[in-house]
């Protein structure tokens, strides 16, 4: 089926102040980088234990996103889901804004982002860092290529060749991420092989969670507004994905618990910790998932506030994943306690600054411009949803 | 180094007779303006037994060297620990820095090559190619590599430090390369630090390791650290 899709004519009224809240999130985060990099990172909550922060946290959860918002048109068009179809030229955009977010949170927090081009021009083959930049910036030509073939007609048979490719990538990106920090041997509250699975379940799930907000944004704007049926079944397979990234969440904890070695890792995060245990009990399980899928799965149309709650425990659980796992004090000496000047043996503690706060919203503001523009833009948009079959 | 046995190379292993009568000198580095070279491997024994726990000696004198140390931010490129064991309760000081790995992970995780290993196993931070990107501390399982959050000032001109940049200790490659102790071990009043290369068998280090059990921090990672522990 060809897509014949329209650009959105935003209603002005609701459109404007959306805009202007965007433009200051933006300035701020603009304003922010500014600042940590003449001012210094001192200025932030992030010290020489806790050195990815808040603005770590918005980064990977709009990367990981990014991925996740591809699984709409990924189940179009690899797995050809008819219902699908008209949403995917969205789901691509939205994929690319999301990602672009993210780096560009990323970027800002370096110490030092005037030498960007040096990481573009020296990349050292044994990182996994230096590997993810080949496959962030691999995305987006691999996406765009695949949105191309949606939006032009003669394209068009060329979608589901580009769409595998774009499914293949995304997962080996978000295996990628993962791995970011399941390569790291010598810190235990990392080093995991199922971080890579983790990270693709956690990707699906927020990155549908966006979507659903993104798709319940434009149809406020002035866009189409999905049908019911849609609706449904975009809330059930969120409902299926955000259990799923609770799985390998438990898996993980498990996996921990069982060996002596990193059983403390586990009551760190989940019992001893401060605020970590309560932010992965009340955030990820029980408001980012156990509540979303009461909501999915025993109430009509509530769809929107599950998607919002999957989001914002996706959030707190990438939280809960790096800040607290830096918290976590490293084993220097196995079978001995330690105690230093430098806070060796002890929990490391993290206040996020406002300057962070803004450099990680304005990832988030990005994004939602870049989709707004794709969508005033280009045809990205259904124009109606009425002959989708449920 | 020379590869046959020096004169202080003997006169060690005449002296280093016995667990516990350690008086075995600090070999010199090697020749001045000559390059690193693989056929060195600058290490650092240190014997816990000997290590005060009120001394910080050798941290101050890194902190003099290198000029790190300003704001109460900076991190502390050798630091004192005080290390009680849990089954024992038995209590040790040992300072603690870099451990030089041959197999670094801060190097394996750096985008950019800046962190990276000379020929003779010091690892360093090439300041020009750094972004700041803090993978490099956050791989480190020893907390000994830092992010320079705040302006430098006060720079020392063998030691080039940048806001922005990772840094950690050098080993005191300039001294190293003038054919001097690091500092640390030059501070150390109670001798419990002992400097030379590795691959000299007739280095007082060397003898002084094939003498007594010493250990690796975090051996069972694999990374052969060039800083070895007695006493633990």
């Amino acid at each position: 089926m060809a897509i014949s899709g329209v650009t959105l004519v935003p209603s002005a009224s609701r459109t404007w102040p959306l805009l202007g809240l965007l433009g200051v999130l933006l300035g701020g985060g603009l304003a922010s980088a500014w600042t940590m990099e003449t001012q210094g990172h001192h200025i932030t909550g992030m010290n020489n234990h806790i050195v990815w922060g808040l603005p770590h946290v918005c980064a990977i959860f709009l990367i990981v996103a990014a991925s996740g918002a591809l699984n709409v048109a990924s189940v179009a068009s690899v797995f050809g889901v008819e219902s699908y179809k008209k949403l995917s030229p969205l789901s691509a955009l939205a994929a690319i804004a999301l990602l672009a977010g993210g780096l560009a949170v990323l970027v800002l927090d370096l110490g030092r982002p005037d030498r960007l081009v040096v990481a573009i021009l020296h990349q050292n083959p044994f990182s996994i860092f230096a590997w993810n930049i080949l496959l962030y910036t691999g995305f987006v030509a691999v996406v765009g290529v695949y949105l191309w073939t949606m939006l032009v007609r003669r394209q068009n048979r060329h979608t589901r060749t580009a769409g595998v490719v774009a499914l293949v990538w995304r997962l080996v990106l978000t295996t990628g991420t993962g791995s970011i920090f399941g390569f790291l041997a010598g810190r235990e509250a990392f080093h995991s092989a199922v971080m890579a699975p983790l990270f693709v379940a956690a990707s699906l799930a927020n990155g549908l969670a966006v979507f659903i907000l993104v798709l319940a944004g434009l149809a406020v704007l002035g866009g189409p507004v999905p049908d019911a049926a849609l609706r449904r079944r975009l809330g059930r397979l969120l409902g299926i994905l955000a259990a799923a990234s609770l799985y390998f969440a438990l898996v993980l904890h498990l996996t921990w618990l069982y060996a002596p070695d990193s059983r403390a890792v586990s009551r760190f995060l989940l019992l001893e910790g401060g605020a970590w245990p309560v932010l992965f009990w009340g955030g990820q399980v029980l408001l980012g998932t156990a509540v979303p899928l009461w909501l999915l799965f025993r109430r009509e149309g509530r769809e929107v506030a599950a998607a919002t709650l999957v989001a914002l425990g996706g959030l707190v659980q990438i939280a809960v994943l790096l800040i607290g796992g830096q918290a976590f004090p490293r084993t220097i000496l196995p079978g001995w306690q330690l105690h230093s000047t430098f806070g060796d043996g002890g929990a490391a503690t993290y206040v996020p600054s406002l300057p962070e706060a803004l450099l990680g919203a304005s990832g988030f503001a990005i994004a939602l411009l870049l989709v707004l523009l794709g969508c005033r833009l280009l045809r990205i948009l259904p124009d109606r949803f009425a002959e989708v079959p449920a | 180094m020379s590869a046959g046995p020096t004169r202080r190379g003997l006169l060690a292993a005449a002296i280093a007779v016995a667990p516990g009568l350690f008086l075995v000198a600090n070999a010199a580095p090697r020749p001045p303006g000559s390059a690193a070279s693989a056929r060195n491997r600058w290490d650092l024994l240190i014997d816990t037994t000997r290590c005060d726990a009120g001394c910080t000696a050798c941290v101050d004198a890194c902190r003099q060297e290198q000029g790190w140390g300003g704001p109460a931010s900076d991190g502390p490129w050798i630091r004192k620990i005080e290390a009680i064991e849990m089954q024992t309760g038995r209590s040790v000081s040992l300072p603690l820095m870099c451990q030089h790995c041959a197999e670094p992970p801060c190097v394996e995780v750096c985008p950019t090559g800046a962190s990276l290993r000379r020929a003779d196993g010091i690892v360093l931070v090439d300041r020009h190619r750094c972004i700041g990107c803090r993978y490099c501390v956050m791989a480190c399982p020893f907390a000994a590599r830092f992010f320079v959050d705040a302006e430098v000032h006060d720079q020392r001109a063998a030691t080039p430090r940048g806001k922005g940049t990772a840094e950690g200790c050098t080993l005191c490659v300039h001294r190293l390369d003038a054919g001097r102790l690091p500092a640390c071990v030059e501070a150390c009043a109670g001798g419990a630090m002992l400097f030379g290369d590795l691959l000299d068998p007739a280095a007082g280090i060397s003898q002084a390791l094939r003498a007594r059990a010493s250990t690796a921090l975090r051996a069972e990672l694999g990374l052969d650290a060039a800083i070895r522990y007695q006493g633990l």
